[in-house]
């Protein structure tokens, strides 16, 4: 390939990402490269979604070291030797994670293009916090844009697997 | 039926996890990315175009400009006024002028800046109203008009008692679907024809138009639907899909083409910004005796489907009310801002702003309320339209009213019980001081035309196979996210009887299911599927009541048995079908419509559905700033297939709504689009959206192949005007355009 970059820096530079638990070779890639980019492209992990390019959507969001972070907004290179969770790193493929069966089941989806991104943010926010109220909900999943939904029935989603984690928690 | 309708969507699982291919996920061996070079003025004559420097730059493959599209210059939908590249003048900020490919994003990008195009610069004309009056010279060969259209209708001379009138705008809108425009297109070899994988409203137009524009016979262009992340009206038009086939053709490889969301903002239609200037005519009880109106359309650079929006609009103007009388005048004019089309709405939701001002200045003008003044003039079945045509459908219009005003208006007080900031006006940012905010409710109510008009022959095809028990469905009609695959394998299931529906791939390899808009898919592909399978079984029955000796009419489906209704055979499907294959092809086509005349009058619509909104709104007079709290609405659906489905498109078709009422607005100055971000076209977010309380009105209707009505823009339509009427309740205030910013509030 020619190097996009329109210079001899920066390019060919090989190196390592640790995504879902799996180092992952990073060969001809520009330096440049946003995370997003890197894992769609380089890595063939199609399930993170590019919208806006500049973190206002969300519909990038993976797991930087256990932090949702907007892909779009990291350099892939600068993501060495950190551990990377991707939506395909959530659940394997035919085996949806509760998260994912209660958007399923609550009418959640619809184009679905924003949706990995807010599994992900739900994940994120159910780990943090178990039980979060209808506010709460509404605050931590407001970086992740749905232009479909109306957000009604993902509140409704993620208020179901809340109870359902409680009623499995509880004796 | 009512045993599938809680089916869920067959995509489900794969959307959630992350494997549902996007237009934008597909990829090939050996592809390479196509960019567009576009325009940065809105007027101006190219007077040269030099790619050389394109060509240098290690990675390029092709660059393409007009004078290499080897067929048709235009495209367009309803007139081909748009080129694939400006050749000799560009007339819209962002107009297309040459595309590349190559290896990586970045070198196209590189390609594209080194392109030297040579512009002289021409007056632009912003002001449709230049266009209307025809003080600007025609930028386009087709002149600055693309439709004028009057409605006349009875007694011309009425005048008062009761005259209130109003001037309404509603600024540019843009669809915003998440899912950035995409295609993969793949030449065959030889480079006879292309294969293009494409996120889509309407596979067999755009195949007709782009096979135009390369020269080609339509069966060399093959489409197939690539995964559509939303639509909204913004994927009717042709975008990348020419360009991306081109340069697939050129380089003998296959092409990516993603847009940015930028580019986005700049490639597509939007909803159209308009101008509209009503007097209504009432009786002192407040009853309507004539209206009269003025609509001018912002259509932008090209055509696009502004003649279709302008007829939706001026043939709306009455709303959901009676009305004998009337003189309207529209205008969809050509200017040098970005060309507009259709949204969700489509020219409704411009009409409905204006009437619904309208009866609520009405309504204080004869000391009536905004529920009394609605009740009093709802049209019903039978009344007619001010095109004369008449109201065959179920018109649920007083019901949708009471039904609303029934449901509980919120239990929080402004704040909330627990004085969280983020309920007020402002959230947690700008936080407003509770001692400032004013609780307003207001209204909205709509009517709007379900399917094509003005004698489009607008039909569906579907072909269904049924083979040892499995039904094999087949349709071209795009799922942009609203759930067709859903309800065409409960369509199906309940008329087959199979357990196990397999929906085959989206593409042209069957006949036009039509666009994915107008409401329309529901009605039109429903009742194609429906008919499809009633075909074959039909045929199962034969084959049934020839092998037991029965009657094939006494024989019906129960449950997933063939069963004699006047005996007590049952057979179950999957026996029924067993080593056999039965294949029918059903194209649903709807009633036949009408041209408008010259007076405006004549039965131009399919269908119609009714709805209506109240929202409950605070508002920081201080600070300008607005929390919409609550809508809710009853919809008319006529029989809700999949509740949840519905409920899905009632809050998301709100949402759009109440993004128009208070935030949502492309800024343009003098043609430049000046907010083409996510960061500055402000979109509702899980804090903007209010809670909805939603009452289904369900009279299935006998016009309907399904008994359901399309329900996918009602909900955009009246909670805009809902909105704002609840901010002008708690302000005190006329509030004339939307959206309704803080200096219109507190200035």
């Amino acid at each position: 390939m020619s190097d996009p970059a329109g210079t001899d820096l920066g390019s060919n530079q090989a190196y390592v990402l640790h995504v879902n638990g799996q180092g992952r070779d990073v060969r001809d890639a520009w330096l440049g490269e946003s995370l997003l980019f890197v894992l769609r492209e380089r890595l063939g992990l199609m399930g993170s979604k590019g919208a806006c390019e500049q973190g206002e959507c969300g519909s990038c969001s993976v797991l930087v070291d256990g932090a949702l972070v907007c892909s779009c907004l990291v350099l892939a290179a600068a993501a060495q030797g950190q551990q990377i969770v991707t939506i395909e790193g959530v659940a394997p493929v035919g085996s949806p994670s509760d998260v994912q069966q209660a958007f399923v089941d609550a009418g959640a989806v619809q184009c679905g293009f924003c949706t990995p991104g807010l599994i992900m943010a739900t994940h994120s926010l159910l780990e943090r916090s178990p039980e979060p109220t209808e506010m709460e909900i509404r605050e931590e999943l407001s970086g992740n844009i749905c232009r479909c939904t109306g957000y009604g029935r993902i509140i409704d989603a993620v208020q179901r697997v809340a109870v359902a984690r409680r009623s499995q928690v509880a004796p | 039926m009512a045993a599938s309708a809680t089916a869920s969507r067959p995509d489900g699982v794969a959307k959630v996890q992350g494997t549902f291919a996007f237009s934008s996920d597909l990829t090939a061996d050996g592809f390479l990315w196509g960019a567009t070079l576009r325009s940065p003025h809105p007027h101006a004559r190219i007077t040269g175009i030099d790619v050389s420097g394109a060509w240098r730059i290690p990675g390029v493959e092709a660059v393409v400009t007009a004078a290499d599209v080897p067929g048709k210059a235009t495209y367009g939908l309803i007139s081909s006024d748009q080129p694939v590249f400006a050749s000799d003048v560009v007339r819209y900020v962002g107009e297309p002028v040459a595309a590349v490919a190559a290896d990586h994003p970045d070198t196209c990008r590189r390609a594209l800046a080194a392109i030297v195009v040579e512009y002289e610069l021409l007056a632009p004309l912003v002001d449709p109203q230049r266009a209307v009056d025809g003080t600007h010279p025609s930028i386009h060969p087709d002149g600055n008009v693309v439709r004028h259209q009057r409605i006349v209708r009875g007694d011309q001379t009425i005048d008062g008692p009761v005259v209130v009138e109003g001037t309404y705008h509603l600024g540019m809108q843009d669809q915003a679907f998440l899912g950035l425009e995409a295609a993969l297109a793949v030449p065959d070899s030889g480079g006879d024809g292309v294969e293009l994988f494409v996120a889509t409203q309407w596979l067999h137009e755009d195949q007709k138009q782009i096979a135009a524009c390369l020269g080609f016979p339509a069966h060399k262009v093959r489409l197939t639907l690539g995964g559509v992340g939303g639509a909204f009206g913004a994927r009717e038009d042709i975008s990348l899909q020419v360009h991306t086939c081109l340069l697939a053709l050129r380089t003998g490889r296959p092409v990516r083409m993603a847009y940015s969301r930028e580019e986005s903002f700049l490639g597509h239609v939007h909803r159209h910004p308009c101008t509209i200037w009503m007097r209504h005519h009432a009786e002192l009880d407040g009853r309507i005796r004539r209206i009269e109106a003025r609509f001018v359309f912002d259509g932008g650079a090209y055509a696009s489907t502004s003649s279709a929006v302008l007829i939706n609009a001026v043939t709306h103007a009455q709303g959901p009310y009676k009305c004998d009388n009337a003189t309207v005048d529209g205008w969809a004019v050509r200017t040098n801002n970005p060309p507009c089309g259709a949204m969700r709405g489509f020219g409704v939701v411009q009409a409905c702003f204006a009437h619904e001002g309208q009866m609520d200045r009405l309504a204080a003008a004869v000391g009536s309320d905004p529920v009394s003044i609605r009740l009093l003039n709802a049209m019903q079945t039978g009344d007619h339209l001010i095109t004369g045509q008449v109201i065959q459908n179920v018109a649920p219009v007083a019901r949708c009213i009471q039904e609303t005003a029934a449901l509980p208006l919120p239990d929080q007080p402004v704040g909330g019980h627990d004085a969280n900031p983020l309920r007020l006006p402002g959230g947690s940012g700008l936080t407003a001081d509770v001692g400032h905010v004013r609780r307003g409710i207001g209204w909205g109510v709509a009517i709007k035309n379900l399917m094509y008009s003005e004698a489009f022959d607008d039909y569906s095809t579907a072909r269904v196979r049924l083979a040892d028990g499995v039904a094999f469905v087949k349709f071209a009609t795009s799922e942009v996210g609203q759930g067709f695959v859903t309800i065409a394998g409960q369509i199906a299931r309940s008329v087959l009887g199979v357990d196990e529906v397999v929906l085959e791939p989206i593409d042209t390899t069957i006949g036009s299911a039509g666009s994915t808009s107008a409401s329309r898919q529901t009605w039109m592909s429903g009742g194609a599927v429906d008919g499809a399978c009633r075909l074959v079984r039909e045929r199962l029955f034969e084959r049934v009541g020839t092998a037991h000796g029965v009657d094939p009419l006494r024989l019906a489906i129960d449950g997933s048995d063939v069963v004699d209704t006047g005996g007590t055979l049952r057979v179950p499907v999957g026996l029924a079908s067993a080593g056999v294959v039965i294949e029918q092809t059903f194209e649903h086509h709807h009633r036949p419509t009408e041209d408008l005349d010259e007076m405006g009058q004549g039965n131009c619509h399919t269908a119609f559905a009714f709805v209506a909104h109240r929202a409950v709104v605070d508002v920081d007079l201080e600070l300008g700033l607005v929390k919409v709290v609550q809508i809710a609405t009853a919809q008319d659906v006529g029989r809700a297939l999949n509740p949840l489905s519905v409920v899905g498109q009632i809050e998301g078709g709100i949402a759009q709504g109440v993004g128009l009422a208070v935030m949502e607005e492309i800024i343009q100055e003098g043609g430049h689009v000046r907010n083409a971000s996510f960061t500055d076209y402000l979109l509702p977010t899980f804090l903007d959206m209010p809670d909805v309380v939603i009452s289904l009105i369900e009279e299935p209707d006998p016009m309907a192949p399904l008994g359901a009505k399309g329900v996918g823009e009602p909900p955009t339509i009246s909670s805009t005007p809902a909105v704002v009427a609840a901010i002008r309740d708690a302000l005190g205030k006329d509030l004339w355009r939307v959206p309704v910013r803080p200096a219109d509030i507190c200035l």
